[in-house]
């Protein structure tokens, strides 16, 4: 490997010896491709013409009166497939066909990733492979039909509680039987380097479209940058393009599912400890002795027991808060928006927009705050609908 | 103490080394499986802590993981079970297991004490060679071996790289792949074993996917040092949840058959 893939001391790759070669193989030529005139220019299209960008920044007046400041909304969830996913299935997608790599896998919770690979499949003409675990399938069951729609198979993980964790395991141990034509398309910008380096590259779009759409349409920068944390990508794409504006304030929200007291909750960098798992050194949810928790969240893209190493870093240096919202702080978030604004935004987003929320009354009205709406609730609705049934 | 090098200069013939995850199914139970496998003709012992997250596993080990896990086995027993191992027999023990029960336990800790329970070597299947530097001062100074992977697509380089930096055995998988029995043995290993005869005079053990007696004569004639038998063994335990009298016999019974393949290879 040419590269360590650290921030700080988070991150590396901690992969059995057999991924050892194919990580490298992906980093060469990952590095080959992504100044490539050609590579750069045909991305460039496809983003605008079959993905949707750049997508708009949205001042959301009535929620914005509602909470007492002022809420811009970066809707991710316009894009195709319904989620930023897009950004990064493009990217690594075009790259795997550079790579001349003719079969995907990957792995899904919400299955938003996994749709969003299963469009790039269809596509490219590529044989796509979905892992999601059983739990995810029977909770996301439109996007596993969507999936199979766009051709691709989507096999069943029983492992665990058949959550986003599960899927990895399998989706991993699958690759390491099938390297030399596969590429793992690997949905979130964590697991072994240099994936977190490459999801990174392709979601910093979203910040670096935000930040001049703030400069052109407020005429400043936000005050604050919010976004939700699973694996971290969508945020670590927002937050990327304000990185180096030290007073722009970085919130990053995960699910703090029933509540983090209870212990069912998938609030990693909230109170996790530092550990590996899947490839990476960063902070975990896991017992004394080092076994990973089964997580719990009402919202599947976010149940996941590990995080970006990135957001670990940005963590200990203070860069970036990180806070958890809980399900029913989440649902009314949903449900706000919705009302507000006719935005059905994901549970996944509603965990930034319950940040919000919770702000109302403690920011002063003239507070420019810019939350990332990373992907739409339609997928949702009838887990909302079983949550809080309409009278 | 009994160290690697003693058991490979004194057998005439390629050593038998079967996997176990400790306390699989029961920590009880499990030891009786170690010990019948000691006295039907095991010179090594591969043994397992229980992981959550298995990533290098196919279903058979995965499946040992969580039956272990779920009659409550930790890494403090697993230390314990270790001690009576060696209390029954000197045999040599190396640990095959992920990397994060290590690194909460405190790797410099965890090398100490389970070098002092018995412990000969420690192979962390999800730390490579590349990051060598955060486990090999701590396994020197415990008085560990250490040993490493070669897997069907390392290259040459880093074959010399990985020989370089272990002291006990190269773990060589036969294999693109998980744990698991196969039906058939890879056609490269012959090859893969070369390859690696070619470069390095450490031991060479060949494991994953091993199966069959014949499998096993098959990676001795190869020139193999060593043969590491786990999923097919793991299978006997599963297959014989409720019957532990068979469990045992089928364990005793196979072990005994791959020893006689390897002897009558010798």
């Amino acid at each position: 490997m040419k590269y360590k893939g650290r921030f700080g001391d988070y991150g590396g790759f901690y992969v059995p010896e057999v991924l050892i070669p194919v990580l490298e193989e992906l980093e060469r030529e990952f590095y080959r491709f992504y100044k490539d005139d050609g590579f750069v220019a045909e991305l460039a299209e496809l983003s605008k013409n079959y993905a949707g960008r750049p997508t708009p920044l949205y001042y959301a007046k009535r929620f914005s009166e509602y909470v007492g400041f002022k809420v811009y909304i970066k809707r991710e969830d316009l894009l195709h497939g319904g989620a930023h996913k897009v950004n990064n299935t493009l990217g690594q997608g075009l790259l795997a066909k550079y790579m001349g790599k003719t079969k995907l896998i990957a792995e899904t919770g919400a299955g938003q990733h996994g749709l969003a690979t299963a469009m790039i499949g269809a596509l490219f003409g590529m044989e796509t492979k979905i892992f999601m675990g059983v739990t995810d399938i029977e909770r996301q069951s439109v996007n596993v039909h969507k999936m199979k729609l766009c051709g691709a198979e989507v096999i069943a993980v029983e492992g665990g509680t058949g959550t986003l964790k599960d899927a990895i395991n399998d989706a991993l141990r699958y690759w390491t039987a099938h390297v030399s034509d596969t590429f793992y398309l690997f949905g979130s910008a964590c697991g072994p380097h240099p994936y977190p380096t490459i999801v990174k590259h392709f979601q910093t779009c979203i910040g670096t479209e935000a930040r001049s759409q703030c400069l052109d349409q407020i005429g400043r920068l936000p005050d604050v940058v919010v976004a939700c944390v699973g694996g971290g990508s969508n945020a670590i794409g927002i937050f990327s393009g304000f990185m180096d504006d030290e007073k722009v304030k970085l919130v990053g929200v995960e699910a703090g599912g029933k509540s983090v007291a209870s212990g069912k909750h998938a609030a990693t960098l909230v109170v996790g400890k530092v550990g590996i798992l899947h490839g990476a050194k960063a902070y975990l949810l896991q017992d004394k002795e080092g076994q990973v928790y089964e997580t719990e969240s009402v919202s599947a893209g976010l149940d996941y027991a590990a995080v970006g190493p990135e957001h670990c870093m940005l963590k200990d240096s203070g860069r970036a808060k990180y806070v958890a919202a809980e399900d029913a702080e989440v649902l009314d978030a949903f449900a706000l928006l919705t009302k507000k604004e006719g935005i059905i935004p994901a549970l996944e987003s509603s965990h930034a927009l319950a940040y919000v929320i919770s702000q109302s009354g403690k920011l002063p009205s003239d507070t420019v705050v810019v939350v990332n709406l990373s992907g739409r609730g339609d997928k949702d609705v009838s887990i909302v609908e079983k949550c809080r049934p309409l009278k | 103490m009994k160290t690697y090098k003693q058991v490979f200069s004194e057998l005439k013939r390629a050593a038998l080394i079967p996997f176990f995850v400790i306390g699989d199914p029961a920590f009880d139970t499990s030891f009786e499986v170690v010990k019948a496998a000691i006295d039907a003709g095991a010179d090594i012992l591969e043994l397992g802590i229980p992981f959550s997250d298995p990533i290098a596993d196919g279903p058979t080990i995965q499946k040992a993981d969580i039956r272990s896990l779920c009659n409550g086995m930790t890494v403090k027993k697993a230390l314990e079970f270790i001690k009576k191992v060696k209390d029954y027999k000197d045999i040599p023990i190396g640990l095959l297991m992920y990397y994060n029960l290590i690194y909460q336990y405190g790797t410099e800790k965890f090398f100490n004490d389970f070098h002092q329970a018995g412990v000969n070597s420690v192979l962390i299947a999800d730390l490579s060679v590349d990051d060598a530097n955060e486990i090999d001062g701590f396994a020197k100074s415990a008085g560990l071996d250490t040993v490493f992977m070669v897997t069907p697509n390392t290259s040459e380089e880093r074959m010399k790289l990985i020989a370089s930096k272990t002291t006990g055995f190269i773990y060589t998988v036969s294999l693109l792949g998980v744990t698991g029995s196969r039906k058939q043995l890879s056609g490269h290993i012959g090859e893969l074993i070369g390859r690696l005869k070619g470069l390095t005079d450490v031991p060479i053990c060949v494991g994953f996917g091993i199966s069959t007696a014949q499998h096993a004569a098959t990676i001795a004639s190869a020139g193999a040092d060593g043969v590491i038998i786990g999923s097919k063994i793991v299978g006997f335990i599963e297959a014989n949840i409720e019957n532990k009298e068979k469990m045992l016999a089928d364990v005793s019974a196979f072990v005994g058959e791959v020893k006689t393949a390897l002897d009558n290879n010798a």
